[in-house]
């Protein structure tokens, strides 16, 4: 009998080619694709590889930390009726830069974002899974989840990667959405084991995030609108790329420029590259002329 | 000593036929239909929220007419089995025959070879392709058999009688305000009599191509239902333009008017993105 490659024992797995009958497919209760695929086969989920891997819990395993790529800077801040999130495109292993493009702002749906920072080949995979796991819920319960329901979803995500955070391989996302049932834009973070915290006006997660949040202090304003906020942002990760060698500035000979990206009510938009090509070429004439960026005035 | 009595096979097979196409027999048609923007699903529903028509994946939609429960049962396993692959494999390679198989397996498997009843449906799997010549309609009977079909197809309540209707009225083509016009008005000419059916009678969706999106399903509520089925002029130029009107209907049912208008905000929001992007 050909292996189909789904699933975890033969008889799963040939259910898997053929038929529904007899598999989790058809006797699963649950409305979590994340729940489900741990009942299909748990092997498919980041941070549950311990076994596979040979890997003895608990210490060790600085090496590898070392050697995979990571994410560093993220920045999210809310706007009146909505929320921006914005990253920059570098991906660092040990002192080498591992991508310069790297994608690190998703949409997890409709109307929530999710930025990442920390190992970022689970990173990625933990993104797509919760980014299924959203619409899985949607499809089977046939409405949304609450944004806090979203956000506790990733929470849960995070706990289950403990075992691989101890070995050094922690994700650390920040996870931003519009709350359809308030009218506003919210952010949250979490810490690697799990640990979930609402942040208020603005948050950044990532090596370069106390430059970031830095900047982010003196620069916030309640009343900033997107274009305010999306220029706020830039100038953050523009702050933590000067202070931090893991974070990418603009690469303006190249033509990559952080992700910026919006939910308000109209749902999830990804600012073109046009528009954050003009903010960034303003931004980075403006440094030319003042290195440190814009002065907040002292009193 | 008791013999036990011989039922030949042919007789059993027979049997649980007839017990299935009675009972499916008894509830709405659901038709399946081609326009020339994608696939177009209507169905006779009085419900909201107990749904006949259901998203399955990006370009992958179901319809089923008979029992409830039991549909219910396979639309989730098919849910699953798409976001399982999907996830494991790409987004691309979901497609409606692999989940038309899986389905056709398993029908078969439990009118065949179980001791309880088979299941009491019949399922429609269409996917929507880059092109009108690369949609597919399959229609599964209730022992696991898959027909491929081409233009429209009618599943449940007095199928053959509807089918017949359309296969008359049906045009290769037409424009969603044609197809949906011409999928109620066979709905309602089941038997001898002629019903009109009211839009809150009715449960429409399409799998459409235009959307940029990779959810390609989207339902039709509200006012541009009534839009499209009024023919008022301008109802589909509005939904062609962006891709979606205003379906903010005055809903009694609570859940069911939150969902709609949740699925109606995302679509608003999408088009918005869309026109500021192209």
């Amino acid at each position: 009998m050909e292996r189909q490659g789904i699933g975890r024992n033969p008889g799963r797995d040939r259910a898997a080619g053929t038929g529904l009958m007899g598999t989790p497919f058809m006797s699963s209760g649950t409305s979590s694709f994340t729940e489900f695929l741990a009942d299909y086969n748990p092997e498919y989920l980041p941070g549950r590889r311990m076994d596979a891997l040979g890997v003895p819990g608990g210490g060790g395993g600085g090496g590898l930390a070392a050697e995979v790529p990571h994410g560093t800077t993220i920045v999210a801040m809310t706007f009146p009726g909505g929320v921006l999130m914005a990253g920059d495109r570098r991906a660092t292993a040990g002192n080498l830069i591992a991508q310069r493009d790297i994608q690190k702002v998703f949409p997890a749906d409709e109307y929530s974002l999710v930025g990442i920072a920390g190992t970022a080949g689970i990173a990625v995979e933990m993104v797509k899974l919760f980014q299924v796991e959203l619409e899985h819920y949607e499809k089977i319960e046939g409405v949304e989840l609450s944004l806090d329901g979203k956000a506790n979803r990733l929470a849960t995500m995070i706990r289950g990667n403990l075992g691989l955070a101890m070995q050094g391989l922690a994700v650390v996302p920040l996870f931003a959405g519009y709350d359809l049932e308030t009218g506003a834009g919210r952010i949250f973070s979490y810490d690697p084991v799990g640990g979930q915290y609402e942040e208020h006006n603005f948050y950044s997660v990532g090596s370069g995030s106390m430059f970031a949040r830095g900047a982010l202090k003196k620069l916030y304003r309640a009343d900033l609108d997107q274009v305010g906020a999306a220029t706020a942002a830039i100038q953050a990760l523009y702050d933590a790329a000067d202070d931090d060698s893991a974070t990418g500035g603009p690469d303006t000979t190249r033509k990559i420029y952080p992700i910026v990206a919006v939910v308000t009510e109209d749902g999830y938009r990804r600012l073109p590259e046009e528009e954050v090509s003009e903010l960034v070429h303003e931004i980075v004439d403006a440094r030319h002329r003042q290195p440190e960026g814009p002065q907040a005035p002292l009193r | 000593m008791t013999t036990p009595f011989y039922v030949s096979p042919e007789q059993l097979m027979k049997d649980r036929a007839d017990y299935v196409r009675k009972n499916i027999a008894r509830g709405g048609s659901v038709a399946v239909l081609n326009y020339d923007g994608g696939i177009l699903f209507v169905a006779e529903n009085r419900s909201r929220v107990l749904h006949k028509i259901s998203e399955i994946y990006d370009r992958v939609g179901f319809a089923a007419a008979g029992k409830y429960n039991e549909f219910e049962n396979l639309r989730q396993a098919g849910v699953r089995l798409a976001d399982t692959r999907g996830y494991l494999y790409d987004r691309r390679d979901v497609s409606a025959l692999g989940l038309a198989n899986a389905y056709a397996q398993t029908l078969g498997t439990i009118f065949s070879e179980q001791v309880g009843k088979p299941y009491e449906v019949e399922l429609v799997i269409a996917e929507v392709g880059d092109t009108a010549d690369r949609d597919q309609i399959y229609r599964l009977t209730y022992d696991g058999a898959v027909f491929d079909e081409s233009g429209f197809v009618v599943i449940g309540g007095p199928a053959e009688a509807v089918s017949g209707v359309l296969k008359n009225t049906y045009a290769e083509g037409a424009s969603l305000g044609e197809a949906v016009r011409t999928a109620v008005a066979a709905l309602g000419r089941d038997g001898n009599e002629t019903r009109q059916l009211e839009p809150s009678q009715l449960e429409v969706a399409v799998l459409d191509r235009s959307r940029k999106q990779d959810r390609k399903f989207r339902r039709l509520i509200g006012t541009q239902l009534a839009g499209l089925l009024a023919d008022e002029p301008g109802a589909e130029a509005a939904l062609a333009e962006n891709g979606d009107g205003h379906g903010s209907e005055a809903d009694s049912g609570a859940a069911a008017g939150s969902q709609g208008d949740l699925l109606d905000d995302v679509d608003e929001a999408l088009d918005g993105e869309d026109g500021t992007e192209s």
